[in-house]
């Protein structure tokens, strides 16, 4: 490299009043070019064609044949199992969703106590993170097992009598929400590195003033990681929906469509019945609703998500706080 | 105070070792059922440990597939991917940090909204896209789009570069430096971190990808690791041990990776919160 060097910088001097002009202009965009063609051929093109035949019966062999809005017509009036998978996929998202939350944020807490040793204990939780969604599920195939898992070997140490959780309809979604809890180490880190960011100095004038530890974790903790909450939140919920790769491994969408989920429903409709503008109506459905979630949260943060700008502005009560929401 | 200080730490160190165990079991316990002889698999309460440790159950397990031609495929997929993803994403990222040109401010936030789009709008069309050129059935629909860049990592190491004093970038034009000669000899050379971090998720993601493979690929000479592994499922007669064997065969990868450079992923992963 060393070597060019020389002559590069020469080169460079004899484009440079050309550069001024022509190609001063244009390189930016030579840089930015691979981003705007892969963006343009493999999501916004994509994007749009997925609009576009989801008013089509479109097999992928036969005849594309244009149904206006007859895909979501018929998914939401004729269609069962469009139901029966929406609501599995509402059920999983609202117990996975908020559990999801509480445990990351509870070993964050637990991992920011000041405790030796606490690298090693943020790579156990993390470590499940690490490894295939296959291989995951592949574990937890044979944790659950109902009679020889470790999971009932557990629960009979403390005198219960365990379900078969893959095979049990009362269980097997349950057992998909903690099989997914031990595979978000990521949120745990997000959270962590909140903490870390909340001053010090807050803790300590609160404990001078008197306040104990709950009362801290109310009024400073929960605060001051509330933009963190709010990605994690929408993070969360986006997985929810998409949460895929587990019931097609672990159940395959059973016992009797339990852990049917939506993503499941889709991809079967896509790649199993081959309807694809149906499939990609289906799709359309969830990312309105994705997004409509999303933007919910998004608007309710206004009311319980704090900026740090507001605290260092130096108003510290609640009604007199400028809130920003960007 | 010190007494209720010493008791806080004990509880804090109870519960680390309790959540820590949840964590820990089943990958142990995936661990030492791929070493069990297949009488010791269904019992119960389970035997935590082999009374003879089977080594011999990895190579068995490998044969019961052609594993072989799945690490091959995962290996090429991978390794291709990365490098593309490398490349184009700190070309790219380059190119949104230290330019002034019409329309970026537009077509940064392009970059970022695509974030909020799932894969299961786009997958559809993207399958037909692929069927159209021909590339269903071959590895190509896990490369290609790698060598675009993928807005995430555009984002992570164009803010990476932002971080780079300009004076470095005047100083070398003053030398004579074109644009593309401080990129390669100044901008890369100082992102290495950041380029660690892109090039080790991307590795896991790709080693790890499932529904890709599933999707794309339909011949079992084309398969990963991942859909081979998936396969074991509908197998009968394969024992327990021999799955357990590739799932920890096949993890061992991601996991030395992870602790080879845990130091950028927990500072990664940290800072995608703060941009929320």
């Amino acid at each position: 490299m060393a070597k060019i060097a020389p002559q590069a910088a020469t080169y460079a001097a004899t484009l440079k009043p050309a550069r001024k002009r022509g190609w001063g202009r244009v390189s930016p965009y030579l840089f930015v070019f691979p981003w705007l063609f892969g963006f343009l051929a493999f999501t916004l093109g994509p994007l749009i064609f997925s609009l576009v035949i989801s008013f089509f019966d479109w097999p992928i062999v036969g005849q594309v044949k244009f149904v206006g809005f007859g895909n979501y017509v018929e998914m939401f009036t004729q269609d069962s199992l469009f139901w029966k998978s929406f609501g599995v996929t509402v059920k999983f998202a609202a117990l996975f969703v908020p559990l999801n939350i509480v445990v990351a944020l509870g070993l964050a807490m637990l991992l920011n106590q000041n405790v030796r040793g606490s690298a090693f204990f943020r790579t156990a939780f993390y470590l499940p993170s690490v490894i295939s969604g296959v291989a995951l599920a592949m574990i937890w195939a044979w944790v659950y097992s109902g009679e020889y898992g470790i999971l009932n070997f557990f629960l009979s140490l403390v005198g219960i009598d365990g379900p078969d959780w893959l095979n049990d309809t009362k269980w097997s979604l349950v057992a998909m929400v903690i099989a997914s809890l031990w595979g978000q180490g990521s949120m745990m880190l997000i959270f962590l590195a909140g903490l870390k960011g909340i001053p010090k100095d807050l803790y300590e004038s609160a404990s001078i003033d008197g306040a104990g530890r709950f009362r801290q974790f109310r009024s400073i903790t929960i605060p001051m990681l509330s933009p963190t909450v709010l990605f994690n939140l929408i993070t969360s919920i986006i997985a929810a929906f998409q949460q895929l790769t587990l019931a097609l491994v672990l159940t395959g969408g059973g016992p009797l469509k339990s852990t049917y989920f939506y993503a499941m429903y889709m991809y079967e409709n896509a790649f199993k019945y081959f309807k694809m503008g149906y499939s990609a109506a289906n799709a359309w459905f969830m990312f309105i609703i994705v997004l409509g979630l999303s933007f919910l949260v998004f608007k309710s943060s206004a009311a319980w998500v704090y900026y740090e700008g507001e605290i260092k502005s130096g108003s510290k009560t609640k009604s007199g706080a400028r809130r920003r929401s960007s | 105070m010190s007494i209720s200080n010493s008791m806080r730490k004990t509880f804090v160190y109870a519960m680390l070792a309790f959540c820590s165990l949840l964590f820990i079991a089943p990958l142990f316990w995936a661990l030492t059922t791929a070493l069990k002889d297949p009488t010791e698999l269904y019992q119960f309460p389970p035997k935590w440990l082999p009374s003879v440790w089977k080594f011999g159950n990895f190579a068995e397990a490998w044969t019961v597939q052609p594993f072989n031609v799945f690490l091959k495929n995962t290996v090429v997929v991978t390794v291709m991917a990365t490098l593309g993803q490398l490349i184009s994403c700190a070309v790219v990222a380059y190119g949104f940090a230290r330019f002034e040109f019409k329309g970026r401010n537009f077509l940064f936030l392009v970059v970022l909204s695509t974030m909020m789009i799932p894969w299961e709008v786009t997958m559809i069309p993207q399958y037909m896209e692929f069927n159209y050129l021909g590339w269903i059935n071959t590895l190509k629909p896990l490369i290609v789009p790698a060598w675009f860049g993928s807005a995430y990592f555009i984002f992570l190491l164009r803010q990476f570069i932002l971080t780079i004093p300009r004076e470095l970038d005047e100083a070398a034009t003053i030398d004579g430096a074109s644009k593309l000669g401080i990129f390669l000899r100044i901008i890369v050379p100082l992102m290495g971190p950041a380029l660690i971090l892109v090039g080790v998720f991307q590795m896991m993601s790709c080693w790890n990808d499932y529904l890709g493979p599933l999707i794309f690929l339909n011949d079992q000479s084309k398969y990963t690791l991942t859909l081979g592994l998936a396969q074991f499922k509908g197998m009968f007669g394969v024992d327990m041990q021999s799955i357990m064997a590739i799932t920890s065969l096949i993890s061992i990868v991601p996991l030395a990776v992870f602790f080879f450079a845990q130091r950028y992923i927990v500072g990664g992963i940290a800072g995608t919160g703060i941009k929320g």
